[in-house]
Order: C-alpha cells, then sequence, then structure tokens
C-alpha cells in the first residue's frame, strides 16, 4: 500500500519536474516553473520519509533545520555573487551523491555483500567518482569566482599536466574496475577509499588550469557532472525519480556547455584541457597602436544624436557593479527618444545569462535585452555602440586573425556600427592578452576610467543638460 | 545482447541462493537505462526551448531539482544502520536539504527581476 503510494509521488514528483523545466522557457510562465519544483520535491521528500525503512526521525529533522538555516541565507547572496552560490551548490550536489555512494558501499560490504552485483558496484563507483570530483571542482571554481586569495585566478599550469591528470583518472578508473570484479575482497578495503581520494584530487587537478573566461562552460559541465551522479545513486537504490530528476539536470548542464562552447568556438577537450590565457601572452607584441580618447561631453552629445545606442556589458561591468548606473543612462536615453538595446553574448560574464539577470536586477526591462543573434543584424543601423568591460565578445579579430585564440569565436558586431564608445579600466591588453582591433578603428573612441564612474559622469552629463 | 549481463547477475548472486530465503528484489537495470535515456532526451528537448534570458536561473532550479538526491540521504539518514552510516546521510541530507532551499528561494528571487514593461506601467514602449 505505502509502497505503491511512494511509486505514484514519485512519478507525479517526474512529471512537476519536467513542466517546472517546460515553464521556464520565457519569463512569463517561469515563476510557475519553481512552484511545481517546489511541489515535485515536497512530493518526493514525503513519499521518501513515510517508507516503513525509515526510522529514525531525528536524524532526519536535525539535518533539514540545519539546511534551512543555511539555504536562506545563501539564497539571499548580492546577485554579483550568484556564479560563487551556482558552483558552491554543484559542491553540495556532489558531496551528497558522493557521501550517498559511499555510506551505500559500507552498509552493502557490512550487512548484505549479496545485494553488490556487478551493476550496482559499477553504479556506486560511478557515483561516488562523479559526486566527489564535483565537489572539490566546484569548490575550487567557487572559490576562483569569489576571488579568494589562496585560489590562483589566473589559470596553474605545469609540465606533463594533461598526462598527470589522464594517470589519475585512469588509476582511478582501474580501483573502479577492481571493485567491480570482487567488492568484498581483502584490497577494496583500500581500492574504495583509493578511489575516494583521487576522486578529490582530480575535482582539484581538473579546475586549476582553467581561466575565469571559462567559468560559464565549466560551470555548466558541473552542473552535468552533479546531475549525473544523482542518476548513479538513482541506479543504486533502484529509484527512477532520481534517475530521471538527475537526467534532466545532467541534460541541461550539457545544453549550457554546448552553448558556451559553440559562443567561443571551442571544444569541450580544448576547455578543460587548453589551459586557456596561458599561450597567448607573447601574442601581444607588434607595434604601439594608439588610442583615441573621448570627453564624457562629446559621447554624451553623440549618444544624444542617435536614434538606436546599442550597450554591450562585459564582465567588467560586473566587476564595477556598473548595472544601475547604465540603466540610469539608458532611462536618460530614452527620454530623449533614443532607443536603446542591450546585445547579450553567451559567454559575457561568469556563467550562462550572467549579464541578464545582473540588468534585470537593474530594472533594466527584458524586453530590451537582446541575443547576440538577433542584434547583429541590427548593427549597420546602430548611431553609437558602447561597450562597457566586454573585450573579447568585441573584438573583430576574432573573425580573420588566424593566429589569435579566440579566431572563429561569434561575436557582437560592434565594429559595424557607425560610432563605438568603448569604456576600459587601463590600456593594458584584455584576458586573453591581445590588443582588441575594435580599439583602434577610426570610429572607435575610448573613455577610460571605471564602468561606473564613467557612466556615472555621462548620467550626469544628461541630468545637467537637462530636457533640450 | 542482454544475455551476458544476465550471465554475470546470476554467477554474483549464485553463492546465496543456497541461503534461506532472503528475498531479494531483483535490480531491474534494463527499465533503468531506459528511464535515464528517456528522460535524458526529454530533458535536452525541453532545456533547448528554454529563453537564454533565463539561464542563470535555469542553472539555479536544476540544482535544486539535482538535489533529488535528498531522497537517498533520507534513506540513510533515517534508516536503522550503524552510526557512521547514518552521519554521511545526515551530511548527505544537510547539503541537499540547503540546496533545495537556496536553489529555488534565489531562483524565484532571480525571476520576480525580470520585468516585463507592458505588464507593468503600460505607458512603455512596446517595440
Amino acid at each position: 500500500m505505502i509502497a505503491s503510494f511512494v511509486q505514484l509521488a514519485y512519478v507525479l514528483g517526474t512529471v512537476l519536474f519536467i513542466l517546472s523545466l517546460s515553464w521556464m522557457s520565457g519569463p512569463k510562465t517561469a515563476r510557475r516553473g519553481v512552484g511545481a519544483g517546489v511541489a515535485g520535491m515536497a512530493l518526493a521528500i514525503v513519499a521518501t520519509w513515510i517508507q516503513p525503512s525509515v526510522v529514525d526521525h531525528l536524524w532526519i529533522i536535525v539535518p533539514i533545520l540545519v539546511g534551512v538555516a543555511v539555504g536562506v541565507p545563501l539564497s539571499r547572496v548580492p546577485i554579483t555573487a550568484v556564479p560563487q552560490r551556482t558552483a558552491l551548490s554543484h559542491a553540495f550536489g556532489g558531496l551528497a551523491a558522493g557521501l550517498v555512494g559511499t555510506a551505500e558501499y559500507y552498509l552493502h560490504v557490512s550487512e548484505g555483500p549479496e545485494h553488490l552485483t556487478k551493476f550496482r558496484v559499477g553504479a556506486i563507483v560511478l557515483e561516488v567518482l562523479l559526486g566527489f570530483l564535483t565537489f572539490t571542482g566546484s569548490l575550487m571554481a567557487a572559490g576562483k569566482l569569489q576571488g579568494l586569495r589562496w585560489i590562483p585566478q589566473r589559470p596553474v599550469t605545469y609540465p606533463l599536466q594533461n598526462t598527470t591528470n589522464l594517470f589519475l583518472l585512469l588509476v582511478a578508473a582501474a580501483a573502479g574496475v577492481l571493485l567491480v570484479i570482487d567488492p568484498t575482497a581483502a584490497w577494496a578495503a583500500y581500492a574504495f577509499p583509493l578511489l575516494i581520494t583521487l576522486a578529490l584530487a582530480f575535482g582539484v587537478l581538473l579546475i586549476i588550469p582553467i581561466g575565469g573566461a571559462d567559468m560559464p562552460t565549466v560551470i555548466s559541465i558541473l552542473n552535468s557532472y552533479a546531475g549525473l551522479s544523482a542518476v548513479a545513486m538513482g541506479f543504486v537504490l533502484d529509484n527512477k525519480l532520481l534517475i530521471t530528476a538527475g537526467a534532466l539536470d545532467g541534460s541541461s548542464g550539457l545544453i549550457l556547455s554546448i552553448i558556451m562552447c559553440k559562443a567561443m568556438n571551442r571544444s569541450f577537450t580544448n576547455v578543460l584541457f587548453g589551459a586557456f590565457g596561458q599561450v597567448q601572452a607573447s601574442a601581444a607584441t607588434g607595434e604601439q597602436k594608439l588610442y583615441k580618447e573621448e570627453t564624457i561631453e562629446g559621447a554624451a552629445q553623440a549618444m544624444e544624436q542617435a536614434s538606436l545606442v546599442v550597450i554591450v556589458p562585459g564582465y567588467g561591468m560586473a566587476v564595477a557593479q556598473a548595472q544601475h548606473k547604465i540603466r540610469e543612462l539608458s532611462t536618460e536615453l530614452k527620454k530623449r527618444g533614443v532607443t536603446v538595446k542591450f546585445a547579450i553574448h553567451p559567454v559575457a560574464g561568469r556563467m550562462p545569462g550572467h549579464m541578464n539577470v545582473l540588468l534585470a536586477e537593474a530594472d533594466v526591462p527584458y524586453t530590451d535585452l537582446v541575443e547576440m543573434d538577433d542584434i547583429n543584424s541590427d548593427m549597420p543601423q546602430c548611431d553609437v555602440c558602447l561597450v562597457v568591460g566586454a573585450n573579447d565578445v568585441v573584438n573583430p579579430a576574432a573573425r580573420h586573425d588566424k593566429s589569435t585564440p579566440i579566431f572563429g569565436m561569434p561575436i557582437i558586431d560592434a565594429d559595424k556600427a557607425r560610432m563605438v564608445f568603448a569604456i576600459k579600466r587601463g590600456k593594458a591588453p584584455g584576458f586573453a592578452g591581445i590588443d582588441n582591433e575594435l580599439y583602434f578603428q577610426d570610429k572607435t573612441f575610448m573613455l577610460f576610467g571605471d564602468a561606473k564612474g564613467v557612466i556615472g559622469d555621462l548620467v550626469k552629463q544628461f541630468a545637467s543638460s537637462g530636457m533640450h | 545482447m542482454p544475455e551476458p549481463e544476465l550471465v554475470a547477475y546470476q554467477e554474483v548472486r549464485a553463492p546465496e541462493a543456497s541461503a534461506p530465503a532472503a528475498v531479494e528484489p531483483k535490480l531491474d537495470y534494463w527499465s533503468m537505462l531506459f528511464v535515464f535515456v528517456l528522460s535524458t532526451f526529454i530533458g535536452i528537448g525541453v532545456i533547448k526551448r528554454v529563453s537564454r534570458l533565463l539561464h542563470t536561473p535555469l542553472m539555479s532550479l536544476t540544482n535544486a531539482i539535482s538535489a533529488i538526491a535528498v531522497v537517498g540521504a533520507i534513506l540513510v539518514a533515517g534508516g536503522d544502520f550503524p552510526v557512521e552510516i547514518k552521519v554521511l546521510g545526515a551530511i548527505a541530507l544537510f547539503a541537499s536539504v540547503t540546496n533545495i532551499v537556496s536553489g529555488f528561494l534565489i531562483t524565484d528571487r532571480m525571476l520576480k527581476m525580470f520585468k516585463d514593461p507592458k505588464a507593468g506601467k503600460q505607458g512603455e514602449a512596446k517595440k
């Protein structure tokens, strides 16, 4: 009786999770999606809790209370800290899967080795491997995103790095295979802890060579791993709700990573093993080119006379916290009859959709946020393009210069606008260490300074000029 | 195709067959694989239709959903097992509940920020 109810609840849970993700297709239905997700999760928890094998309720209530106590503050972090929070929750997801896998293994070894079929041990090995490598990998990613001092921000590379990683992975795989062959053998007592240790180490080693610009892809891949470890747990526990929910999460991470990779014209392997940002330091040689600067007054005047202004935000906007000032600027321009659009590159920022959330928080209506593919056809009609803290995503060299590491990456065609203003903190080249051709075009003018300060000055300029 | 797997399964279970009737639930791993493959395809189809605008909230929502690991954690923490095992389950339960709570709450918080000018003030531009 209870068993049927539990299965029914799990089926309903699956339906609710699928609906939840379907409703994310647009901002109008998305909040309903959260409701469906909450309902599905509540059903799953209740259905599991009432099972007869669950006898020790205090052991459930206390962790839940602690989890709520930690989870609520974690949900109130500033929007700029969302990438870190996301990475941290991937870490928690991986940890949960890894620990449950470990518990299942030792439970079966001591109480019922006959349950350790090859299939189940294989699933436990996968669950533990994916879970623990996601745990440390995501912790490293979160640390990098948070800018913790003891975690290197720049990619860390050393000789034979990929060989070392591959070797570790092979040893882990060998330990896993041995466990599958005979999970109760004497050496299994060593093989299992070895597997855990290697998974933990591998997670760290996988992330240290990865630079900030690759974070959107890496976060998506870790998202996928966290989902797959839940799938493995479903295989271990013979629980189909775990499999479906984990597969939904896994495929979401997969799709996002594919989108991110396409947006950088790079492959998975290249992101994970390419150590971007390392090799290119030497590429910035060549003749010293000169920037043309423009004053705040001049820039304000040009924008005021424009009919279409396209703003291209990048990670620099997030760093400078310039999104609120940008919204004020767009309001001032709209008051003067100027059309303002925001061009969003898929990999701008540190996670998928990062720019959209930041601008939405600053009250920019989402109808003004335009994807790269849709805005590019309008760029020749754009009178003024304002680049705020974006660099590689507007570098025309990506179209023709085969020697640049960003060659082939789809870009926002800022160079096709009639006039370009670029806000830049200093005169040093961008993240990839390459000069941006856009900055040296005849029609490009630089506004040097902190993005928030420069845009604040522009807003003041409009405010003081009053209505005209 | 299923043949070799089946043999392997029986091999492992063979010694136990003589033991007195501990009725063991048979792992139906083929249907689990089916469920996995089908739900992956559903996932891909559904996620492809998600607006790019919402990729950040999507990720925090899937975070919360993949904390379905809570099911496994409850079974381990609440079962009649040795304390060491239950501790692992309790930590996993804490981690999952943290993800569920913070994941759903922050997704909703972010989604509230996406404003449609038409729905709010009627006066704003409709382009």
